[in-house]
């Protein structure tokens, strides 16, 4: 008998039943061994993964809508809800077929004319589906199970498109649900993944409840990332809101929560020294830093204040900052695509790599006709990351000469003021931090970063028809070879015209009580497979 | 003082409305902007317009306010932007937690800061006035937060005695319900304690300086009777006044330990709306949190009478 048992005692014998302190009944332990207690990396305060593209909606969304096809850890799509699929010699028409005995978790079946609502909804919103229904002539249920999609040019990447985890994917909805407007939001969770919402246990900003679907049929492969099998060995999961790191450290210590999805640096030499605890990188697509500069406006519209700026940089500091002196954290990344994935490019990366020159970054500078103005500089304090980058930069760019003027604010106003495309002085600005998941860097497809399209392109707006150009050459590309060769060239020339500054590449710990087992690496936490004892 | 207490109640009001107005207007002119919360960072400038229209966020202010006052006025607080659940529903869902904190904060402070205080008071200048009141100054000077994490560490990951965050609700039984409060409840009562214990002890150092206490002295009443029966009483006005004002003070501190303890309240709640500038839920907030306040300061009126007869409205 523990301390804690003393004290719920002395409580009053009334209490006593109530307090736990006789032994749980073996069927209640076995209720615990099947409930995972997980702390997501936000707040769930949305649930409708086209409406709302951030990452934990995403997360939480994967477990209660099924994909026609599943990305896996060789970053190849995969079959998943689709049983089989045909494309004619041209590459114009798509024909899917659906696997049978696909439910909803109200009971009815998968139907193609909900795969169709649910495409249409999706291809409204996310930046693949809209380039295929640019190219769209029909989408059309055939039959029950079968589906077309009629295009009016070959889009080689279709299955990719289908199956790729980044935000929004392409989550399977009944018809009812997906007929809601993309920019409304649904209130409805119905879907066919292997875990049901329970949408009476939710508290946006402090739980959300998952129930194992009982009726979900799996895949018979084995499961990786989003594709295969997803066998679910818990009942029920419930996502625990901590919006404080080091409570979220003290209960997983303290045995209240099973898993942590990203314990922040500073507090994981604690979590290694607990023997009941396991951490690892959580995600080995990692992340990259960022600054972007304004391309429309002095100093940076011209191309050598920009370069001058990349000559300084020490991507060390960035990451330094970032993540601490942990050297398993970060490398440095001399371009803009993922480390260690199939297109990874350091082409043109000459400009970050080796002894930074400062002489020369300030001459550059000055050829460029800077003259001293104020750089207006946007750096959310609310965010870990983007405050270590902002007191980096202030650094580097006072170190070149140049006139900060530093504005301290939340990520909230970043987010509304880079869109400002007036001049710094009218509520404009010269430069903000962020950074990209290492899963949407891995080609140009969910990359809206690298795109240099003018006015069309991220905020920044860059400039970059050697961009561009191959951007769409990779689009184009038929096979690995040709989209490394074009992916090449893509480096080069965004790295030339400095469409954005990276910053490095930087990865994040997991941390999980030793009695969770079946915890998989990935750019988001997998619940299939993984199975907990008391 | 029935009619005063509804005169009162019809007063609170026009300081309903000037407080709606005013934090309607400060939201409006806040720098920020739902939509692009939203729609996410791969969003084009043209989905986080067709967002803002979708909320109705690019209306003219006067429509804005307009409809939201008229909603108000038929008892709708409207609805969250991001969660698309009713504001009303949002903050009842968080409001257990917050009051179950409050009160128990309330009964501890009551508890322990009032008999602190008479004791100081009663053996002012000696060690255990020095001890009670170096106690205060080092309950006032600690941030919540540390003392928050203090606790936690000493009674949750050391000792193991209770849990380090969340929160049961009182249908699940007592004890679940307290064992939750406890650490909170302390962390957050320390700064109230502190404040309640110094204002007893100055409230009661001037009561037992009167005339009637020395004659209750010379009528052999026990010290007990002396401090507890009639001093406390008369001393009671600035006691109550401190514990209403500290009331505000729990509101405030509440956001805190409510991140520091992961209990699932009005404090996270409203953080986690102006972060993401969800104005309804905000909105809702404030005027909860304003009608509270007013609710607080007539209790506190009441509550004069009642220890002072010669009050009188």
């Amino acid at each position: 008998m523990d301390r804690r048992t003393v004290l719920k005692g002395l409580a009053g014998a009334g209490s006593l039943a109530l307090t736990g302190g006789l032994s749980a009944p073996a069927i209640a332990q076995g209720a615990a061994a099947r409930t995972l207690r997980f702390v997501p990396q936000a707040n769930l305060a949305n649930f409708d993964p086209i409406w709302g593209t951030q990452y934990v909606v995403r997360n939480a969304a994967a477990m209660v809508w099924d994909t026609l096809y599943g990305i896996d850890a060789q970053l190849q799509p995969q079959r998943q809800m689709v049983e089989s699929e045909e494309v004619t010699d041209d590459g114009t028409t798509w024909t899917f077929k659906l696997r049978p005995g696909l439910k909803f978790h109200d009971g009815e079946p998968v139907l193609s004319k909900d795969v169709v609502a649910s495409l249409t909804r999706w291809s409204a919103r996310d930046p693949m589906g809209l380039m295929i229904k640019a190219l769209q002539q029909e989408l059309t249920a055939v039959d029950d199970r079968t589906f077309k999609w009629v295009l009016k040019q070959p889009f080689p990447k279709m299955l990719y498109a289908l199956a790729k985890n980044n935000s929004p994917c392409g989550f399977i909805m009944p018809e009812r649900i997906a007929q809601t407007d993309p920019f409304k939001q649904i209130t409805d969770y119905v879907g066919s993944g292997p875990m049901k919402f329970a949408k009476g246990e939710w508290v946006p900003g402090a739980k959300a409840v998952f129930e194992k679907f009982t009726d979900y049929v799996p895949r018979q492969e084995k499961a990786s990332w989003l594709a295969g099998g997803k066998q679910m060995q818990l009942d029920r999961i419930e996502w625990i809101v901590m919006p404080d790191p080091a409570t979220a450290a003290a209960a997983l210590q303290n045995g209240e929560v099973d898993w942590w999805e990203n314990p922040i640096a500073d507090l994981v030499p604690v979590l290694k020294k607990n023997k009941n605890i396991s951490v690892d990188i959580g995600d080995p697509l990692g992340n990259i830093g960022s600054f972007r500069m304004n391309h429309l406006f002095a100093p940076f519209n011209d191309v050598r204040a920009r370069r001058a700026v990349l000559m300084a940089l020490s991507q060390e500091d960035y990451m330094r900052a970032i993540v601490g002196d942990d050297t398993a954290l970060w490398k440095p990344l001399p371009g803009f695509f993922t480390p260690d994935t199939p297109l990874y490019s350091e082409v043109g990366g000459e400009i970050l790599k080796g002894k930074r020159d400062f002489d020369a970054a300030k001459k550059l500078l000055a050829e460029s006709g800077y003259s001293g103005q104020p750089v207006t500089c946007l750096v959310a304090q609310d965010q870990p990351i983007t405050k270590a980058q902002g007191d980096v930069t202030a650094d580097l760019l006072k170190k070149l000469g140049m006139n900060v003027d530093f504005v301290a604010t939340d990520w909230g106003t970043v987010g509304s003021r880079r869109a400002q495309k007036t001049p710094p002085g009218q509520g404009g600005w010269n430069m903000f931090h962020t950074w990209h998941a290492g899963a949407d860097c891995i080609n140009p497809a969910p990359y809206t970063a690298i795109r240099a399209n003018g006015d069309k392109a991220w905020f920044g707006w860059p400039n970059s028809p050697g961009t561009e150009k191959e951007v769409a050459s990779w689009f184009e590309a038929k096979n690995l070879d040709e989209e490394k060769a074009a992916i090449g060239r893509l480096n080069k020339a965004a790295l030339d015209d400095v469409v954005y500054a990276p910053t490095g590449f930087f990865l994040s710990y997991t941390a999980w009580r030793k009695n969770v087992s079946g915890i998989t690496k990935g750019p988001l936490p997998f619940f299939w497979g993984v199975s907990k004892s008391v | 003082m029935l009619s005063y207490i509804l005169r009162r109640i019809v007063a609170t009001l026009p300081v309903m409305a000037i407080v709606a107005l005013f934090v309607f207007s400060l939201l409006y002119i806040a720098p920020g902007d739902p939509a692009v919360v939203i729609a996410g960072d791969q969003a084009s400038p043209e989905d986080v317009e067709r967002i803002r229209q979708s909320l109705g966020l690019d209306r003219p202010f006067l429509i804005q306010f307009g409809s939201w006052v008229w909603r108000i006025l038929h008892g709708d607080l409207g609805t969250s932007i991001f969660t698309n659940l009713p504001v009303s529903a949002m903050i009842g869902q968080r409001l257990g937690p917050t009051l179950s904190l409050m009160i128990v904060t309330l009964l501890l402070t009551i508890v322990v800061a009032v008999p602190l205080g008479v004791v100081a008071a009663w053996k002012a200048g000696s060690l255990i006035d020095r001890v009670i009141m170096g106690f205060a100054v080092f309950g006032f000077s600690l941030p919540v937060f540390v003392v928050g994490y203090m606790l936690a560490y000493i009674f949750a990951l050391e000792l193991e005695w209770l849990p380090v965050q969340g929160y049961t609700p009182l249908s699940s039984g007592f004890w679940p319900w307290l064992e939750n409060l406890i650490l909170p409840a302390v962390a957050l009562g320390c700064v109230y304690i502190a404040l309640v214990a110094r204002i007893t002890r100055a409230a009661m150092l001037e009561v037992l300086q009167q005339d009637y206490i020395r004659t209750a002295k010379a009528k052999g009443l026990g010290q007990g009777g002396i401090l507890f029966i009639h001093a406390l009483k008369n001393a009671a006005v600035p006691i109550v006044t401190v514990i209403g004002i500290g009331i505000a003070l729990l509101i405030g501190g509440a956001v805190v330990t409510e991140s520091v303890f992961a209990i699932p309240g009005l404090g996270r709640l409203t953080i986690d709306a102006i972060l993401r500038r969800d104005y309804p839920v905000i909105q809702g907030i404030v005027l909860l949190f304003s009608f509270v306040y007013v609710l607080v300061n007539l209790m506190i009126d009441v509550v004069y009478t009642l220890v002072d007869p010669r009050i009188r409205y």
